[in-house]
């Protein structure tokens, strides 16, 4: 009953679900609708689950003296700053949006920046001419890049026309043969889900 | 002056109808009249000849007008009033026009043939499979490598990080993800390896951890299972991004593990765990983070691969016969697409506006 009961649950709803996206009747709508709405309100459910969990973990690391505790102690001194700076002034206003258009913003910025750095060092790795395929990679990266800035347009007006060729023909049909082995890949993992045969993401196993 | 006055004289075309494939909730009124003009009116009633009023105007070149304030059942009659000359013409009256609801959207039923037929292979090699048959599926170079490199992490005495992507269990890319996490957690606690999973959604964390606790169990190793390795770190991505990078530098994990749905974080969690000299196996279906993972991982799970993962890593021959039917499906829509391309060079489309989704 254990494993039987989320199955026959996994099932039904999920026939059910792909029923309704070929039946527009008004009463299937409504309970499709209904379904998603109930999603929406548990995720707001395990935000509280989210946060117990991180307070719980980071309490028990600064109790135990674990390695690194003291960060815990500003993780959860910030925490508390903004929980309470939006219970008291609103999301809207005062000490919270300040907080968050001067703390954390910038800091994601400063994360996302960090990008740039790492596409260097992975490019630099990638484009190294050792195989026929990455000579062929390399060729192509270096003209795509000659022909996105104006200096390739004053080498030879045709880069950027080669450029846009090279986007949307030989680069668009490998993503799309990606894209289509992928929708494939999930019809099939989807039908191994609702008839039962893929348990694993419940732990797995027999009755 | 003569010119206009024979545009005006053109009057307009009206056409009503039921909206197909709908709930029965609205009615398509489109007309062809002069460009010239600068809107229409619409005007509706219950009888043909009076209480006529206007439910909307709409600016040309727009010539449809999709009416959903009806009711059901109730026949209606319509008429357009061009606008934009001195002389506005107005159509004949058209009615009356019922909104039905429709049973089937026979827009998708292209969709419905092409699940039906990858449905019917798929079930069709499952059996096969049950009835004992041996299936041969291709070798899938990153999932063989899964074992291997929670093997080394076992040897080097370090742990392994499993990064179950960004997004929530609606995310068919996560639900893979913790179909590959019961397989990996049953290695990493056979092997009493340690398995740090820190996710960035508190439903994903609750699911990791019941996936991770029986698959412990499972394998007779309860006593392996700590929840306090599967936790929450925080919603904000480059928040999340930075946490996981902190894991990475601090516990330097021997294998990292990158399963599920990424965006622009890829690059930067795949560059620091390559500097944290871990073996790294990723996957993820979208095409635009791909490139990332190939260039900084060792082994990378493209689109369908990801899929194919838990399966693959089961060796159940029932599973198997899934992948086998995947891949004849797959054949199946590369003929279908040489089809089309053939029919497409000799200026024939309506095959390929068959498959044109609605």
């Amino acid at each position: 009953m254990k494993r039987t009961l989320p199955l026959i649950i996994v099932f039904s709803c999920g026939f059910f679900m792909i029923i309704a996206f070929f039946v527009p009747l008004r009463g299937f709508q409504d309970v499709s609708q209904t379904f998603q709405n109930w999603y929406t309100g548990v995720i707001a459910f395990f935000v509280f689950i989210g946060i117990f969990n991180l307070v719980k973990v980071n309490l028990d690391k600064i109790q135990r003296r674990l390695r690194d505790w003291q960060y815990s102690i500003i993780l959860l001194a910030f925490l508390s700053m903004m929980m309470a700076a939006g219970f008291i002034g609103g999301r809207e206003g005062g000490i919270f949006l300040y907080m968050f258009e001067n703390l954390q913003i910038p800091l994601g910025a400063t994360m996302f920046s960090l990008l740039a750095f790492f596409v260097g060092s992975a490019a630099f790795r990638a484009f190294r001419a050792r195989t026929p395929e990455a000579t062929l990679l390399l060729v192509a990266a270096v003209l795509v890049m000659i022909g996105r800035v104006p200096v390739g347009y004053w080498i030879w007006h045709g880069f950027p026309s080669l450029v846009e060729w090279i986007m949307n023909v030989p680069n668009t049909a490998a993503k799309r043969g990606i894209l289509f082995g992928a929708d494939l890949g999930l019809i099939s993992m989807a039908l191994r889900v609702l008839l039962g045969i893929e348990r694993s993401y419940m732990g797995g196993g027999k009755e | 002056m003569l010119a206009l006055l024979i545009i005006v004289a053109l009057g307009i075309e009206v056409r009503a109808f039921d909206t197909p494939n709908d709930d029965g909730s609205s009615i398509t009124i489109t007309w062809t009249a002069d460009t010239s003009y600068h809107s229409f009116e619409i005007l509706r009633g219950t009888h043909p000849d009076e209480g006529l009023h206007t439910v909307c105007e709409v600016e040309a070149p727009r010539n449809t007008f999709v009416d959903s304030q009806i009711q059901q059942g109730v026949g209606y009659f319509y008429k357009v009033m061009a606008r934009g000359f001195d002389a506005e013409p107005t159509s004949q009256t058209v009615g009356p026009v019922k909104a039905v609801a429709q049973i089937f959207n026979t827009g998708r039923v292209n969709i419905a043939v092409c699940i039906l037929v990858l449905f019917s292979a798929i079930i069709y090699y499952i059996t096969r499979a049950r009835r004992g048959e041996k299936l041969y599926v291709r070798r899938i170079p990153g999932i063989t490598a899964i074992e291997e490199a929670i093997g080394r992490a076992t040897e080097m005495g370090k742990p392994v990080l499993y990064v179950p992507g960004i997004m929530d269990i609606d995310e068919p890319e996560t639900i893979a993800s913790m179909s590959i996490l019961g397989r990996v957690a049953e290695k990493t606690a056979q092997y009493n390896t340690t398995l740090y999973v820190p996710t960035s959604k508190a439903m994903v964390m609750s699911m990791a951890q019941q996936v991770v606790k029986e698959s412990a169990t499972k394998v007779g190793r309860p006593d392996w299972f700590n929840v306090d390795n599967i936790r929450y770190l925080t919603d904000d991505q480059f928040g999340y991004v930075s946490a996981v990078d902190g894991i990475m530098v601090r516990e330097k994990p021997a294998t990292n593990f990158y399963l599920g749905k990424f965006y622009a974080e890829s690059l930067i969690l795949a560059e620091t765990g390559f500097s944290t000299g871990a073996i790294q196996i990723a996957g993820t279906a979208l095409p635009d983070q791909l490139p990332f993972f190939v260039a900084a991982c060792d082994y990378t799970l493209l689109g369908e691969e990801l899929y194919a993962a838990s399966a693959y890593l089961s060796q159940e021959p029932v599973q198997l016969g899934s992948l086998k039917g995947q891949d004849f499906g797959k054949l199946i829509f590369i003929l279908v697409i040489v089809i089309g391309v053939i029919l497409r060079l000799f200026n024939s489309v309506f095959f390929t506006d068959w498959f044109q989704v609605r």
